[in-house]
């Protein structure tokens, strides 16, 4: 192996960065200096991160170059989104309400990274609480998409997402509840994994819906996301809903023989531009090339899933926001107020922005005495009936073949004033989450779109605790596709 | 105004309108399980520990921390519903109930709404009246706001998380004293199935009273709930008390007293409830299914191991020590006040004590010796004891002070009574050798007692007894004396 030059580190996946630590190619004090280095300069450019700690980061750094056991992510820098917990470190969930609130605790997801020999860089910028698919709603400012400044990268993991595309990090974690890490990854031209619901602890995942909420990683290549899940998944004694059964193992694939992949029609039909629709169809034929046999079939619920997705998420996220009520932790409101409800009313109403105002208070609706069986036991029974049209899927298929998102990259400030057009972003990806059902997000050919050039994504959807079925197809399509090596313009930017 | 009970009855008379009224009354009693440590997470269960500082951050509702459910309380509540005679779910599942509050750091508390643990079962009184039960939840407690401390209020969490369980009656109850029967039944069971310690002085057992009069047959009259009465006789006070302010509003045809569905709190200084809140302003709990806990599974297997560990009921305890021991009512009442002293009581009979001697010592010599005086004992120390009571080897008073040596120095009876020289003379030849000694030169009484006075012979019983140095049983002495009497 020859010698790496210094910069480049920047365009190494996490799984050759962390092989030239182990071997003593590389430092990993240079890496994470250089790292942190680069995140600070470019900040200003793209608003990724919330929270950077370079020196906490260093330490680490240190410590890591000269310890004795080297892990699977020896000194790889990671990034991790804001609403997951790291000991110390700033998770505000992009809101006011939890400003300077830093964790007393870490959570399970970044602790197994953590103790791989990840080092985690900063917390990132996101929608608040995970709620939008722009990157827009975060209290401190919008992330912008390396790929296009004046775009969005997607949300609600858009600083993640934006610090794999911009090359700050080879590999961060997101979460995703509807498509907040498959759809920045259609954007912003990277891989993301959603596992199976309860594959990865949510253990310190700050709750947005907790019935649809997935810990999910981002990265520049498949084996990344692998490699993650593998080190992520597992039992964890404080997430009672965690799986209790063990991630299959699987080689990778050398082809897709053999293997019957689902086109669901409806999916197909989505896609709104020309462009978008070639892109689509070039995955598909790739699949075909690959040696899959190709099979159109039909999901007819794909229209009720935004609608039932919005119905349920706000409901688990109208209780699961109730803790901020700015007593023990966050912002309290000037204590002028006269009763406690008067102080709880004016922390909430400082501390959250209006797209988490609306969902708290389109849940408490949709669950209040007279409306609940209207709206929330209707949408309860529409999942279910959801996750029956997935399993009657696999019947014919081993797996569906989708495109992400209807639409790249859309404009900031584009659909900020309508809210239902921004929640009709997550018409493909809201489906799988319902159903809790893994799905890899690839990356399929670049388009020409309003005059430049914007990446598009696909999702390879499995059964239930195929999570390793999905990644493994994705990968071998990536490969066909010649995706695997795709590099934002970002990648050139020089720090 | 002031309603007459009518004899032998439940029903009450008001001597204004010659009226008749009847009580309708349910319970919901909340229990605190005996584990050492919180429904949710790790953190210890400790009465009076400084405040917050049996928190963590699970029942501090940290951002991002998850339930994560204790089986020792879900075996206790499954034990607490076969005490009972419920019939326990196959399966069952948490709700989220909302509401915000300071002491409820979640803002929802973890409860279980629409597919409790358990439900059936009931209490049957002493009249044979079964009191029913609807259903019995496990929940987790709220944390305590204190009030009085300043101009503000201090949130203490320690109690947030602690688990409970949360057993509602039919409304079957028709007096206060049928209420404080049914509760303190109730309290005894779940003491003796160690469920919980139910220390109402700790708050381990808080009471809501739901309330309502009716003429005999009529439908139910609108109810008011009296909330978190932490003793019996408050219970059985404030019931009287919403008896009489219901009919009273009834009868007066007043709109202004018209009963409305209410919550109200009892006020312990002045014996008045008071209203709280009305129906129309009470929250609305938008009860969710709890998306953090997995479905429970209930397999027969654990409920049967639960069940071999219930122990005998209580009051059929009682009934078998009466029938098979002859214990008297009252003492079998008083063995049974917890499961820790019915055990060791049974331990000493097993031990070889005779049961009617044994419940009068243990009653009457061990447990007014010293608080703890049955910790400081062996079951089988109490049984020697008692058996050479019994058998006239060691005096009463004897007994009492070998009591005290065992208790400070934890000397085994038999050689305290052997150190100091307390076995008692059963020689009956020495016996008549004292007494004959004690007769020497008392004519007089010899003649008294000749002469039908039997009870002359008291004067004799003191001498005899001291030549004998106290190891003489008084009554042996008194009948040898008389024996000696009239054989000369």
């Amino acid at each position: 192996m020859t010698r790496p030059t210094p910069n480049t580190w920047l365009h190494l996946d996490a799984t050759q960065l962390a092989y030239e630590h182990r071997s003593g190619a590389r430092s990993v004090v240079d890496t994470i200096a250089a790292c942190c280095a680069r995140s600070q300069r470019l900040q200003p450019r793209w608003n990724a991160f919330l929270a950077l700690d370079c020196e906490r980061a260093l330490a680490r750094a240190h410590t890591l170059e000269h310890a004795a056991t080297r892990g699977r992510l020896h000194g790889v820098p990671i990034a991790v989104k804001a609403n997951l917990a790291v000991e110390g470190l700033e998770s505000s969930c992009a809101s006011r309400m939890l400003v300077g609130w830093r964790a007393p605790y870490t959570a399970t997801a970044v602790a197994r990274l953590e103790a791989e020999g990840a080092v985690v860089i900063g917390t990132t910028n996101m929608d608040e609480y995970a709620m939008g698919s722009s990157g827009e709603s975060s209290a401190f400012g919008p992330t912008h998409n390396p790929w296009d400044e004046a775009r969005a990268p997607g949300g609600s993991s858009s600083g993640s997402a934006a610090a794999v595309a911009g090359h700050l990090v080879p590999l961060a974690l997101g979460s995703d509840t509807g498509g907040s890490v498959r759809q920045p990854a259609a954007w912003c031209g990277l891989a993301g994994f959603k596992p199976t619901w309860g594959r990865i602890s949510r253990y310190g995942l700050v709750a947005y819906a907790s019935s649809l909420d997935c810990v999910a990683p981002l990265a520049r290549s498949m084996r990344d996301l692998d490699l993650a899940l593998d080190i992520m998944a597992g039992p964890d004694a404080r997430d009672a809903t965690c799986s209790p059964t063990a991630l299959h193992e699987s080689a990778p694939f050398k082809d897709l023989q053999g293997l019957v992949l689902g086109v669901p029609h409806e999916w197909r039909a989505a896609l709104s531009d020309g462009p978008s629709r070639a892109a689509f169809e070039a995955c598909v034929e790739a699949a075909r090339a690959a040696g899959a046999r190709i099979v159109e079939l039909s999901l007819p619920l794909t229209r009720h899933a935004v609608s039932c997705y919005y119905l349920l998420a706000t409901v688990e996220a109208a209780s699961n926001l109730a803790r901020f009520d700015g007593l023990r932790y966050g912002v309290r409101a000037a204590a002028h107020s006269s009763s406690l409800a008067a102080s709880i009313s004016s922390s909430r109403t400082q501390g959250f922005g209006a797209e988490v105002k609306r969902r708290i208070v389109l849940g408490t609706y949709a669950l209040s005495a007279g409306h609940a069986e209207a709206w929330h036991t209707h949408a309860a029974k529409v999942r279910t009936l959801v996750c029956r049209e997935f399993d009657e899927a696999w019947g014919a298929c081993d797996a569906l073949l989708g495109p992400t998102t209807p639409f790249p990259a859309i404009r900031l400030g584009e659909r900020s004033n309508d809210p239902l057009s921004l929640y009709a972003c997550d018409a493909l990806t809201t489906p799988v989450s319902l159903a809790g059902l893994p799905a890899a997000a690839l990356r399929t050919p670049l388009v020409e779109h309003e005059g430049g050039q914007l990446p598009t994504g696909a999702q390879v959807v499995t059964p239930h605790d195929a999570d390793r079925l999905a990644l493994r197809i994705a990968e071998v399509l990536e490969t066909q596709l010649g995706t695997q090596a795709l590099r934002s313009p970002a990648a050139e930017v020089q720090a | 105004m002031n309603l007459v009970r009518q004899a032998n009855t439940t029903t009450w008379l008001s001597p204004h309108t010659g009226q008749v009224w009847e009580l309708v009354i349910g319970l919901e009693v909340h229990c605190q399980l005996a584990t050492r440590s919180k429904l949710f997470c790790g953190c210890a269960i400790e009465f009076g520990a400084a405040p917050n500082t049996r928190v963590c951050a699970v029942c501090s509702a940290q951002p991002g921390a998850l339930p994560v459910l204790n089986g020792e309380a879900l075996r206790l509540a499954v034990r607490a519903g076969l005490a009972l005679g419920c019939s326990i779910a196959a399966r069952t599942h948490f709700d989220r109930k909302h509401y915000f509050y300071c002491d409820l750091p979640k803002g929802y508390q973890i409860s279980q709404a629409t597919r409790p643990f358990c439900t059936g079962g009931g209490v049957r009184l002493r009249s044979g009246k079964l009191v029913r039960l609807q259903r019995i939840h496990l929940e987790e407690d709220a944390g305590k706001a204190i009030h009085d401390r300043g101009p503000w209020t201090l949130v203490d969490l320690n109690r947030a998380g602690v688990p409970l369980i949360e057993s509602v009656t039919e409304a079957d109850l028709s007096a206060p004293e049928e209420a404080v029967e049914y509760l303190t039944a109730l309290k005894e069971m779940l003491q003796h199935a160690g469920v919980s310690a139910c220390d109402m002085e700790k708050g381990e057992l808080r009471c809501d009273v739901n309330v309502s009069v009716r003429k005999p047959g009529a439908a139910y009259g609108t109810k008011v709930e009296i909330k978190n009465l932490n003793s019996f006789r408050f219970v059985a006070a404030a019931i009287e008390y919403e008896l009489q302010r219901q009919v009273a509003a009834l009868e007066s045809g007043d709109p202004a007293q018209r009963l409305v569905q209410e919550t109200r709190l009892w006020d312990t200084e002045q014996g008045v409830t008071r209203s709280m809140r009305t129906k129309e302003g009470a929250a609305d709990y938008r009860y969710m299914p709890e998306p953090d806990l997995p479905e429970l599974q209930l397999p027969a297997s654990f409920v049967e191991r639960e069940r071999s560990m219930l122990g005998e009921p209580p009051a059929e305890r009682r009934a078998r020590w009466q029938q098979q021991w002859h214990l008297a009512a009252k003492d079998a009442e008083a063995l049974t006040q917890t499961r820790e002293l019915a055990d060791w009581f049974e331990a000493a009979v097993r031990a070889g004590a005779p049961p009617k001697e044994c419940a009068s010592f243990l009653l009457n010599e061990v447990l007014t010796a010293q608080p703890d005086s049955l910790s400081l004992l062996l079951p089988r120390q109490v049984a020697s004891l008692v058996t050479m009571v019994a058998a006239g080897e060691v005096s009463h008073a004897s007994a009492r002070s070998v009591l005290r040596v065992t208790l400070a120095e934890g000397t085994e009876p038999e050689v305290v009574v052997q150190q100091q020289g307390l076995r008692m003379v059963l020689d009956t030849r020495q016996i008549e050798a004292w007494c004959r000694q004690a007769l020497v030169g008392r004519e007089a009484i010899i003649a008294d007692v000749k002469a039908g006075k039997a009870a002359a012979v008291n004067a004799l019983l003191g001498p005899a007894l001291k030549l004998a140095a106290g190891k003489a049983n008084a009554a042996v002495v008194r009948e040898t004396l008389l024996r000696l009497i009239a054989e000369s």
